[in-house]
């Protein structure tokens, strides 16, 4: 069998410089998804508005999210704005406002959904014993839609941290494009690093990507 | 029955869904320490008078007085309104991410603001009554359905309620189940409490009932102050036909 290019992780700064490009990765995808769980709250609430209108406007916003390849709108807001609104956005802000573009509609959609789960009948016995909305919604209804939230919500955060893989492709140096650049030029001194530091980074994303998902199943468990 | 202080009167009684009428005028006095028992087959709008008794559902003619003070479902006192009046629904809707001593606890400490070690002492005291001292720790989904019920019954109680409605409490338990909690609205009855109760169990009617109410089409049919009569020999023949369908001969 052949090397399995793993030598190259050890030349130089190489390894060091997987792991800075690692918590590029991660810093964009921790910020998006902050940002997402802030404005992705109100807009499940909205989601579950009486207005049609409204639930009209969410449901487009919604579709058009899921429908679109996460790429294009990168290619849209990071190449597309600078000269037609003469925008100058670094990749790293065009990548984040295209997560939580994004985050904000998955998550909207989500606590929609936990909003919606509750049974009418847990509002009605609040109302009964004499709990106005508030006191109703405080401590009857929002813990309930948390627990259900929660580890949704955590999935939502991995499937981020896999998709910004993407936001090399607008030039921004996280993890791939960090294996990429060590593969390309160590290309005649070690030939078949490209799978040991693939691999590599292949490794690095589950141990990033793993307890998070242990963390929502084992919540999932605990609050069914 | 006993002629006391009144407590709850409804007066001409309206309700309306999309173009059904579910309530046609029932008028209808509870005096304290009454238990009255609503009977009738399914959609005669028994629980629905129930559900507007506690403003749970919106009416279109009217009025229904606790204490002489109007329920009003758009008032701005339909919380304290609603401290008074217990309610017990079929599908005893405990709070799932609470223990059984929060359940109960809640609305005393949050609603009435009574102190955390009072509410829990009245609490626990309670659930000794119904047999369930030992789960308080527990969460909801560890009990049996009967267990639920006798739980949610207990956390109407801790509200002090001027009167309890109990909307067929026991129809979405096992038949062994039924007796358990049934039980324990018999001792509520015996220890005074006054109480609607909406259930399709025939033989428990009888039995703690001071007055029978049959409900068909919206309508009080009948009005008995003896269920013993009423049940031998209903005056009205819908309602014996109603009473023949429990019967297997």
């Amino acid at each position: 069998m052949q090397s399995l290019g793993l030598d190259v992780l050890f030349k130089g700064s190489n390894f060091i410089r997987l792991l800075e490009g690692l918590w590029v990765a991660v810093r964009i995808s921790l910020i998006s998804v902050v940002l997402s769980i802030v404005l992705g709250i109100p807009a499940g609430m909205l989601m579950t508005s009486r207005s049609r209108v409204i639930r009209a406007l969410f449901r487009v916003y919604l579709e058009i999210v899921r429908i679109m390849p996460q790429m294009v709108l990168l290619f849209i807001v990071y190449f597309g704005t600078t000269r037609v609104f003469g925008w100058d956005l670094s990749a790293e802000a065009s990548a984040i406002i295209v997560f939580v573009f994004w985050g904000c509609a998955e998550m909207g959609d989500l606590v929609r959904g936990a909003l919606i789960s509750i049974p009418r009948i847990q509002y009605e016995s609040a109302a009964a014993l004499g709990m106005n909305q508030l006191v109703s919604f405080r401590y009857v209804i929002l813990p309930q839609t948390v627990r259900r939230l929660i580890p949704l919500s955590i999935n939502l955060i991995t499937r981020m941290i896999k998709t910004t893989s993407l936001v090399m492709m607008i030039g921004i140096v996280e993890v791939l494009k960090v294996g990429q650049q060590i593969i390309e030029a160590n290309r005649k001194a070690s030939p078949n690093a490209a799978f040991g530091v693939f691999a590599t980074v292949f490794l690095l994303y589950f141990l990033i990507c793993w307890p998070i998902s242990t963390l929502a199943s084992w919540l999932e468990k605990r609050w069914a | 029955m006993e002629h006391g202080n009144e407590v709850l009167r409804i007066e001409h009684l309206h309700k309306e869904f999309e173009g059904n009428v579910i309530i046609n005028d029932i008028s209808l006095t509870v005096h304290k320490g009454e238990v009255i028992v609503v009977i009738g087959p399914s959609g005669c709008g028994k629980s629905t008078l129930l559900r507007c008794i506690n403003a749970l559902e919106d009416i279109q003619g009217g009025q229904i007085l606790l204490d002489g003070v109007p329920v009003d479902r758009t008032a701005k006192n339909i919380s304290r309104m609603r401290e008074k009046i217990g309610m017990v629904f079929q599908s005893y809707d405990l709070f799932p991410h609470k223990t059984i001593l929060q359940n109960v606890t809640l609305a005393p400490i949050k609603v009435q603001k009574r102190k955390k070690e009072d509410a829990e002492k009245e609490a626990v005291e309670l659930l000794d009554r119904v047999g369930l001292a030992d789960r308080k720790d527990d969460y909801p989904r560890q009990l049996s359905g009967g267990q639920k019920q006798r739980v949610a019954i207990v956390r109407a109680l801790c509200m002090h309620p001027d009167i309890l409605l109990l909307d067929e409490i026991t129809a979405a338990l096992d038949p062994e189940m039924v007796h358990e909690v049934l039980e324990v609205v018999l001792s509520l009855a015996r220890s005074g409490s006054t109480m609607l109760i909406v259930t399709h169990e025939m033989a428990f009617a009888r039995a703690v009932a001071n007055r029978i109410l049959f409900l068909d089409d919206g309508r009080i049919v009948e009005e008995s102050a003896d269920p013993k009569k009423f049940f031998a020999c209903p005056e009205t023949e819908r309602a014996g036909a109603f009473l023949k369908t429990f019967d297997y001969e």
